[in-house]
C-alpha cells in the first residue's frame, strides 16, 4: 500500500531529512546510550519494547482497516480478545499452545471477514458515523459474549514461553519479553511481504487507493476489503495472545487498556502509516516505561492522562500524526 | 430556525406529557425516567457540537465528570443546594468546553474524535491521583440527596430550560454560523465566520450541557460521584445515543435518551437473557441493528416520513 502512494509521490522532491526522522534517530541514540550506560535502563527499554511491540500490532490493525474504509474500529480490541478466549478453550481441549495459537489466526480470519461482510457491508457505504457505532455496538456485544460464554471470571492460560530470564552482561531480559518481540515482528514482516509480493496484496493495495479503478481492472473490491478486516482481525489475535502473558491473567477487560494505547500509536504514526503505526507502539511502550522508572510524579494511576497529554501535544505540533500526509482542502 | 406550529405543538404536548408523568409512576420508575433526562440533556449538547459544528467528540463522559464532581464538592464541602450546582456545573464545563475547544481547532475529523477519547479515558483518572480532595477510587458524597420525585422534577425542568436554550441558540446568527462551518469551512470563513470563535464556542455549549447532564447524574446516584461512573462507556453511550437520535430532532433526541437510558433496565426484566451478561448482548445487538435499519438515525427516518406530506 505504500509503495504505491510513494512511487507517485517519488518524482517529487523530497527534503533531505525531515524534523521527525531526525528526532527518531535521536530517540534511538538516546535509548542506546542509556541502554549501554545503566542496566536497569536497558531493562526497562526491552520490556518497553516487548509492550511496545504489542501496542504495535494492534495499532497496525487500526491503520489496515483505516486506509481501507476510513473508518477507526472500535472493536478491535474486544475481537482480539474474543481470540484469546478461543485459544483458552482449544487448550481446554487438549491443543498444545502452538496448535491452539495456529487455529485461533485461522478462527480470527473467518470472524474478521464474517464481521465485515454481515455487518460493516451493509452500512458503509451510507455514513462513517454509523459504521463507527456499529463497531461500539460490536464492542459490547462481543463483551457479552464472552461473558456469556466464559464468565468474566479470571482464568489463567499456559504461557508459550515460560517464566525463564535471560541474563546478558548483568542485564536481565525476560524470555517472555523477548519471544513477544520476535512473534510480533515476524507476524509484521509476513503481513508486509503479502501486501508487497502477491497478487492479493497488489489487489487489496489498489482496492483500498482506488476502489472504482480497481473494479474496472477485475480487482473484487468488497472481497478484498472483508479480507482486510480478516488480516487486521488475525493481526488483533496476535496482539492479544502475546498481551496476555504479560499480565498473566485471562479476563474480558484484557484488551481494553491496550486498544487505548494502540490508539494513541496509531494517532502517533498518522493513522495512514503502517510503518508509523508500529514505530508508534514502540515509542509509547518504551516511553511509558521509562516514564514510570524514571519520573516519580507519574504514577501508575497518572499514566494514563500522562501518555495522552504527550500524544496532544504531538497533535498540536503535527496535527496529522508523525507520518502523516496533510491533506490539501478543495472547495 | 422559526417555529412552525406544527413543531410548537409536539413540543407542547411532549412538555405536557412529562409533566403528567411522575404521577402514573412508581418511585423506582420516576428515578429512571429522570435518568433519560440525564442523557436527553448530554445528547442535545453533542448534537449542538457534532450534529450543528461537525466536531466529533467522544469525550463527552469527561465533562460530565467534571460536572458530576462539582455537584458533590460543593455540595459535601459548601452545603450548596443542589440546584445551584448544576449552574456552577454548567459554567465551569462552558470554560473546560472553551479550554478544551481551543486546541481542537487544529484538529479535525478521527483525531479530533481520538483526542476526545484520550479526555475520556483520562479524566476519571484524576480523581484516583488527589484523593485528597476527589474521595480517590471511593467517590464523593454529596451532602443532601434528592427524593425520587424531586430528582425527576429537577432533572426534566433543567431538560427543558437547556433545550429552550439551545433553541435560542441555534435558531439565530449563532446557529447560522454553525450550519456554515458543518457544511464547508472554506466556504463559512469567506462568508465572514470566525471560524475560531464560533467551533470554541459550540465546544463550550456543548460541554456546558454535558455538565448539567453531569451534574444531575450524580444526584441520580444518591448524590455519589464515583471515577468508576465516569468510564468510557458513558461517552460511548451519549455517542450511541447521538447516532439513534440523528440530527435535529426533538423526537430523536428522546429517542435516543430513552434507548440509552431505558433499554439495559428493560432488558434485564427480560426472562431468558436477563443477567448482566445477557444485558450487554442484547444492547450491542440492538445498537448494530438500529444502525443497520437506520443510519441516519430516528430523526433521517422522521425526515422520510414527512417527505411525501410535503410534497403533496
Amino acid at each position: 500500500m505504500v509503495e504505491l502512494a510513494h512511487r507517485r509521490f517519488l518524482r517529487v522532491r523530497r527534503p533531505p531529512a525531515s524534523p521527525v526522522g531526525l528526532s527518531i534517530v535521536a530517540g534511538c541514540v538516546f535509548l542506546v546510550v542509556g541502554s549501554l550506560t545503566s542496566t536497569i535502563f536497558a531493562q526497562q527499554t526491552v520490556a518497553g519494547l516487548a509492550t511496545g511491540a504489542v501496542y504495535g500490532s494492534l495499532a497496525l490493525a487500526l491503520v489496515l482497516i483505516y486506509r481501507a474504509t476510513e473508518v477507526i474500529n472500535f472493536a478491535q480490541g474486544e475481537m482480539a480478545m474474543a481470540s484469546v478466549y478461543v485459544a483458552y478453550q482449544l487448550m481446554q481441549w487438549g491443543f498444545s499452545y502452538w496448535e491452539a495459537f495456529f487455529t485461533t489466526l485461522v478462527f480470527a480470519l473467518a470472524l474478521g471477514i464474517v464481521i465485515q461482510v454481515v455487518l460493516i457491508r451493509p452500512v458503509q457505504h451510507k455514513s462513517v458515523i454509523a459504521v463507527v457505532i456499529v463497531t461500539v455496538g460490536l464492542f459490547i456485544l462481543i463483551d457479552g459474549i464472552v461473558d456469556w460464554i466464559w464468565s468474566a471470571d479470571i482464568k489463567f492460560m499456559p504461557a508459550p514461553f515460560g517464566p525463564k530470564v535471560y541474563h546478558e552482561g548483568g542485564v536481565a531480559f525476560a524470555r517472555n519479553d523477548v519471544g513477544t518481540l520476535i512473534v510480533t515482528f515476524c507476524s509484521v514482516v509476513l503481513l508486509w511481504l503479502l501486501f508487497q509480493y502477491t497478487k492479493l496484496g497488489l489487489a487489496m493495495r489498489a482496492a483500498a487507493l482506488r476502489p472504482a479503478a480497481a473494479r474496472l481492472v477485475g480487482v473484487r473490491v468488497n472481497w478484498m476489503l472483508a479480507v482486510g478486516w480478516g488480516l487486521a482481525a488475525v493481526l488483533g489475535a496476535v496482539a492479544g495472545l502475546m498481551a496476555e502473558p504479560a499480565v498473566f491473567v485471562l479476563q474480558p477487560t484484557l484488551m481494553q487498556p491496550i486498544l487505548l494505547y494502540a490508539f494513541a500509536a496509531a494517532v502517533l504514526g498518522g493513522l495512514e502509516s503502517p510503518a508509523g503505526a508500529v514505530v508508534g507502539g514502540l515509542a509509547i511502550g518504551v516511553f511509558l516505561n521509562l516514564v514510570g522508572q524514571y519520573v516519580h510524579f507519574v504514577t501508575s494511576e497518572l499514566r494514563p492522562p500522562f501518555a495522552f497529554a504527550v500524544l496532544l501535544a504531538v497533535l498540536l505540533v503535527k496535527p496529522t500524526g508523525l507520518f502523516g500526509r496533510r491533506s490539501v482542502r478543495k472547495v | 430556525m422559526r417555529p412552525r406550529p406544527v413543531a410548537l405543538g409536539t413540543a407542547a404536548v411532549a412538555a405536557t406529557a412529562i409533566a403528567l408523568l411522575p404521577f402514573t409512576l412508581s418511585g423506582y420508575h420516576q428515578a429512571l425516567a429522570a435518568q433519560v433526562a440525564v442523557f436527553f440533556i448530554a445528547i442535545l449538547g453533542l448534537n449542538v457540537l457534532t450534529g450543528y459544528t461537525g466536531q466529533i467528540s467522544i469525550g463527552h463522559g469527561a465533562f460530565m465528570a467534571i460536572g458530576g464532581y462539582t455537584t458533590a464538592v460543593l455540595s459535601r464541602d459548601h452545603h450548596m443546594s443542589l440546584a445551584l450546582t448544576i449552574l456552577v456545573a454548567f459554567a465551569i464545563c462552558f470554560v473546560c468546553g472553551l479550554l478544551v475547544g481551543l486546541p481542537a481547532l487544529r484538529l479535525s475529523g478521527v483525531y479530533l474524535a481520538l483526542a476526545t477519547f484520550a479526555l475520556a479515558v483520562s479524566v476519571p483518572q484524576i480523581p484516583l491521583q488527589f484523593s485528597k480532595y476527589l474521595g480517590g477510587s471511593g467517590g464523593v458524597q454529596s451532602a443532601t440527596t434528592l427524593g425520587h420525585l424531586r430528582l425527576y422534577g429537577t432533572s426534566w425542568t433543567t431538560a427543558a430550560i437547556l433545550f429552550v436554550l439551545a433553541w435560542l441558540i441555534l435558531r439565530g446568527r449563532t446557529g447560522r454560523a454553525f450550519r456554515a462551518i458543518r457544511d464547508s469551512e472554506v466556504a463559512a470563513t469567506s462568508s465572514g465566520v470566525e471560524l475560531a470563535v464560533y467551533k470554541t464556542l459550540a465546544f463550550g455549549v456543548s460541554a456546558a450541557f454535558a455538565g448539567a447532564a453531569g451534574s444531575l447524574f450524580v444526584m441520580g446516584t444518591n448524590g455519589f460521584a464515583q471515577p468508576s461512573e465516569f468510564g468510557i462507556l458513558l461517552s460511548l453511550q451519549i455517542l450511541v445515543g447521538a447516532a439513534i437520535a440523528g440530527l435535529g430532532s426533538l423526537w430523536g433526541v428522546l429517542a435516543g435518551a430513552a434507548f440509552v437510558g431505558l433499554l439495559p433496565t428493560i432488558s434485564s426484566d427480560v426472562p431468558v437473557i436477563g443477567s448482566t451478561h445477557g444485558q450487554d448482548v442484547v444492547f450491542g445487538l440492538l445498537v448494530i441493528l438500529v444502525m443497520l435499519l437506520l443510519p441516519t438515525g430516528v430523526a433521517g427516518l422522521l425526515h422520510r416520513l414527512r417527505r411525501p406530506q410535503a410534497r403533496t
